[in-house]
């Protein structure tokens, strides 16, 4: 190295040397005792905020047993909601509700979030100036309040152009935009994650950009995009603050249909009966959410296995 | 429906004109007339750029049908760069540019209305590191064909005689549907080598196809290179002179040159003549020097 | 007729006749997919276009009535009464509180989950801890507050009898709730940031005579201090968005206040109050949704550009 020239400083650089700093003058200044006993007290005390998130978890499932449990039976979700009895009363129609504003999120997410995850990642000429835009607002949709896409479903689902009422198809459609940006932020990294190699190994035998994707880079992709999506609808099912904007909070006996009927989803119901000061209706409330519960662990449970199961390792 | 163009089989070389001091124009001498060899590819001062940086410059040189042309030379002379432009393959690369004259068969390889799909589908290539699809080996093989509209029992005829051309198909025949990731490097090489086969190429390029290989695997891929070359043109890009010397029938020697100030790099063709020429007298001393051992 | 080259590949024995160079049929398919797939990714854009233009408009209309200074100012949020204020800093002050205790349980609780989970926990027992942080992270919100509502705020209560405990509902217990519910979060993006710093910066530190604390502290951490920061951000912007937690147990009456006993309201439950009861379009009740919702948007939009400037940034330095 030429005498008088330095490197240049990049951050990298000053954090070793930083380290290396902090870690001579550690280990030559601290004593002996003092350091051990450090040595164990930090990670006892990194464990104990730990355990403070796992015992939360663990008091809330409890909680949810303890308040909820004698409600459960099968009236709970075969009976339906009952204003005079409610001892009686059940999850009947908020289940069906639910059953079908996940159905159209699903029919909705999948072909949307993997179209726009493939033309992003594989179609779009990445050296336009808009591309990094498409990105970014995507990153942003993704932490928008969930409220938020409830005002868009009212004035531009219920009402607005696209007129449909309050019903459950509005719902689907308004969950459905809310989770679309997660599974097309899963979708771009299961995509990007498909080596390049695949990709020029078939356009050189003739493969046309289409058929590309559709018969290498999809499939190899696939185990990625499912958890995205199974993870996607796992949110979708507890969602219930953007459904009180498009109708979702009512008293309804009728069994809902998609296109028109008023509706209600499972999370919405709990909370409806939540806040009742009868504590027949909290109770109610507490075992809806087991049910839930048991939902999102099931959830939860087939992501991580298909993960575990159909990771590629390229 | 073949189109009807004019076929000269006269090597006409054309210099083009290299204004730079101490410049040498390439030794390269075309094929005995006797011979009646077809030409496939014909470069007229092919110039090759990414973004503006030429990575190949002015290579003018035909090659032949049903032979092997060996492209040889240092890390940096562009010989993968000038491969790929036979199949179009540099057209994925963003930024890329080919300039001069390609001409496959008479029909210019860059024409406007040339499809690079079909283009490719006549000149396949066999990638450095073995490159299966995560899919069975019988998926492999018969990706090709599928795409090209085969169904169903006509596959397995060509998806047979494909991997047996390979001089894969004894060791694959009872497990065609487990994944091609469970074979041996060798055996992944070969089976990349069946499935461009399945396509029915004309033209076989291979990118330093035995670089990543085990010396047995790479015997038994170099055996087979020759008995492809009966039936289908092979170029092949190798760091292994010896490789070249052993395979190929005519070679090609490409060496890096630099600006004054080192900035820039790029590779000129300098020697292209019959491989035993190349190899035992050859006309430039920097051939002389590279395959000696000197340099690169 | 016989051409010479037709000669040549028959005694040569090739394959099959050469194909010609140009596409048999220009590929229509091709382009239909791609314009298809275009739109999808198309929609994000007018997904993002609706919710701006749906904000702004009922903003609009809502600044027709009410003076800009008066909303961004006043200290009373009144809107359906009949002498009606519109100062939404008891709303914002409400949400306020609420990023305050989330912060208090997540920053602590979340930070210490990563730092060992990433530099201590056996990968045994990280197998089984990251799962069950996971199934924290996707309990329904709903069930969050009441949990709350039911079981943290009678328990707050006895262990802290000496607080002016006087409603059910309090926005201190809220924000514990909203915190816990946010520590995953923290956990994975700081937990994210702090794997990916070099093995080399560590081991340098430990080949120097460094112990697991000043290596995590002294090495690790900075190192990944804007990933960190960027976990911060997002789960202030989480907490700021929270609606059903808030919603069941902080409380439905807008004060202006920093006492944790106290019920507030935020700007996330005033929207999701005011939906739920009826509410006739064209009145000024029903622009306020559209002026808080802005407001709201505004600052989770803010606090997302920051964070996704901090990862990228992050992101340059180790790649």
């Amino acid at each position: 190295m030429a005498t008088g020239t330095r490197p240049p400083r990049t951050a990298r650089t000053r954090l070793a040397v930083a380290g290396a700093r902090a870690a001579t003058v550690g280990s030559l200044t601290a004593p002996a005792a003092g350091r051990r006993v450090r040595e164990f007290l930090f990670p006892a005390v990194l464990f104990l905020g730990l355990s403070v998130a796992l015992t939360g978890l663990a008091a809330l499932i409890i909680w949810a047993v303890v308040q909820g449990g004698e409600r459960v039976n099968l009236g709970l979700v075969t009976n339906g909601p009952s204003a005079i009895n409610p001892e009686q009363a059940g999850y009947r129609t908020a289940i069906l509700g639910s059953l079908w504003v996940i159905g159209g999120v699903i029919v909705l997410i999948v072909p949307l979030g993997t179209g726009a995850a493939i033309y992003l990642e594989e179609f779009a000429d990445r050296t336009r100036w808009y591309h990094r835009l498409f990105e970014l607002n995507i990153q942003n949709l993704a932490g928008v309040p969930s409220i938020v896409f409830g005002i868009l479903g009212l004035a531009f689902i219920v009402r607005g152009p696209l007129q449909l009422g309050f019903v459950a198809a509005a719902g689907s459609i308004t969950v459905a935009l809310l989770v679309l940006p997660t599974v097309i932020i899963a979708a771009l990294e299961a995509i990007r994650a498909v080596p390049s190699s695949v990709r020029q190994g078939a356009m050189a035998l003739g493969a046309t950009k289409w058929q590309t994707v559709w018969h290498q880079v999809l499939p190899a992709a696939r185990s990625g995009i499912l958890t995205g999506v199974i993870l996607a609808v796992a949110r979708a099912i507890g969602e219930a603050a953007p459904l009180l904007l498009v109708g979702a909070v009512t008293f309804t006996m009728a069994d809902p249909s998609f296109f028109e009927g008023s509706y209600t989803t499972l999370p919405v119901q709990i909370y409806d009966w939540a806040r009742r000061p009868q504590e027949e209706l909290r109770t109610l409330a507490a075992a809806g959410i087991l049910v839930m519960l048991a939902l999102v662990l099931a959830m939860n449970s087939v992501a991580v296995w298909l993960r575990n199961r159909y990771e590629q390792k390229w | 429906m073949l189109p009807l163009t004019d076929l000269t089989t006269d090597q006409e070389l054309t210099m083009s004109d290299h204004h730079r001091p101490g410049y040498q124009p390439p030794h390269v001498r075309p094929a005995e007339p006797p011979d009646h060899r077809e030409t496939t590819f014909e470069l007229r001062d092919v110039t090759v750029s990414y973004g503006g940086s030429p990575a190949v410059r002015g290579v003018t040189m035909d090659i032949d049908r049903q032979q092997i042309t060996a492209l040889i030379g240092p890390s940096g002379c562009g010989k993968s760069t000038l491969l790929r432009c036979l199949n179009r393959m540099n057209d994925l690369i963003p930024g890329a540019r080919v300039e001069g004259s390609l001409r496959y068969h008479g029909e210019d390889l860059y024409g406007p209305k040339v499809d690079p799909v079909q283009v490719r589908k006549m000149i396949g290539m066999v990638f450095q590191k073995p490159n299966p699809f995560p899919k069975s080996i019988y998926d492999n093989v018969a990706f090709g064909p599928r795409i090209a509209g085969v169904r169903g029992s006509e596959l397995d005829g060509i998806v047979e005689h494909a991997l047996q051309r390979a001089g894969l198909w004894d060791e694959v025949k009872n497990r065609l549907k487990d994944s091609a990731y469970g074979m041996s490097g060798g055996q992944q090489q070969r089976l990349c080598i069946a499935r461009c086969i399945a396509v029915e190429p004309e033209v076989i390029l291979m990118d330093e196809p035995c670089s990543a290989l085990d010396p047995i695997s790479t015997a038994r891929i170099e055996d087979l290179m020759l008995e492809l070359k009966q039936q289908y043109t092979i170029v092949i890009v190798t760091h292994n002179m010896q490789q070249a010397a052993r395979v190929s029938d005519r070679t090609a020697f490409l060496m890096v040159e630099l600006t004054a100030d080192e900035r820039d790099r790029w590779g000129e063709l300098i020697e292209y003549d019959e491989t035993s020429r190349v190899f035992t007298s050859p006309a430039d001393p920097r051939t002389e020097q590279y395959i000696s051992g000197k340099v690169g | 007729m016989i051409t010479p080259r037709r000669i040549a590949a028959a005694s040569a024995g090739a394959g099959s006749p050469r194909r010609p160079l140009a596409a048999s049929r220009p590929r229509y398919g091709e382009r239909v997919i791609r314009a298809l797939l275009a739109l999808c990714a198309g929609l994000s854009v007018v997904v993002t276009t609706g919710i701006v233009l749906s904000l702004l408009v009922g903003t609009v209309d809502f600044f027709r009535v009410v003076p800009v200074t008066d909303f961004l100012f006043g200290t009373r949020w009144a809107p359906s009464f009949s002498d009606a204020s519109f100062g939404v800093l008891p709303l914002v002050a409400g949400t306020a509180n609420i990023v305050l205790w989330s912060m208090l349980v997540a920053v602590p609780v979340g930070l210490s989950s990563a730092i060992y989970l990433s530099e201590y926990a056996p990968a045994r027992l990280r197998k089984v801890v990251k799962p069950m942080l996971e199934v924290l992270e996707g309990i329904p919100t709903v069930a969050i507050g009441l949990f709350a509502l039911l079981f943290l705020r009678p328990l707050l209560e006895e262990l802290l009898p000496f607080l002016p405990w006087r409603t059910p509902h309090s926005v201190g217990v809220a924000g514990v709730a909203v915190g816990l519910m946010i520590v995953p979060l923290v956990a994975s993006v700081a937990d994210d940031a702090m794997r990916a710093v070099p093995r080399s910066l560590r081991e340098g530190a430990y080949a120097l005579g460094a112990g697991k604390l000043t290596v995590s502290t002294r090495v690790v951490f900075p190192a990944a201090i804007s990933g960190i920061v960027a976990a911060f951000v997002l789960a202030v912007s989480r907490a700021i968005g929270e609606t059903m937690v808030v919603l069941l147990a902080a409380g439905a009456s807008p004060n202006l206040t920093f006492l944790p006993t106290e019920s507030v309201q935020t700007m996330t439950a005033f929207i999701g109050q005011t939906a739920t009861g009826e509410i006739a379009t064209g009145t000024i009740d029903y622009y306020t949704i559209f002026a808080v919702g802005a407001l709201l948007f505004v600052l989770t939009l803010m606090m997302n550009m920051l964070a996704i400037r901090l990862v990228r940034r992050f992101r340059e330095v180790y790649e």
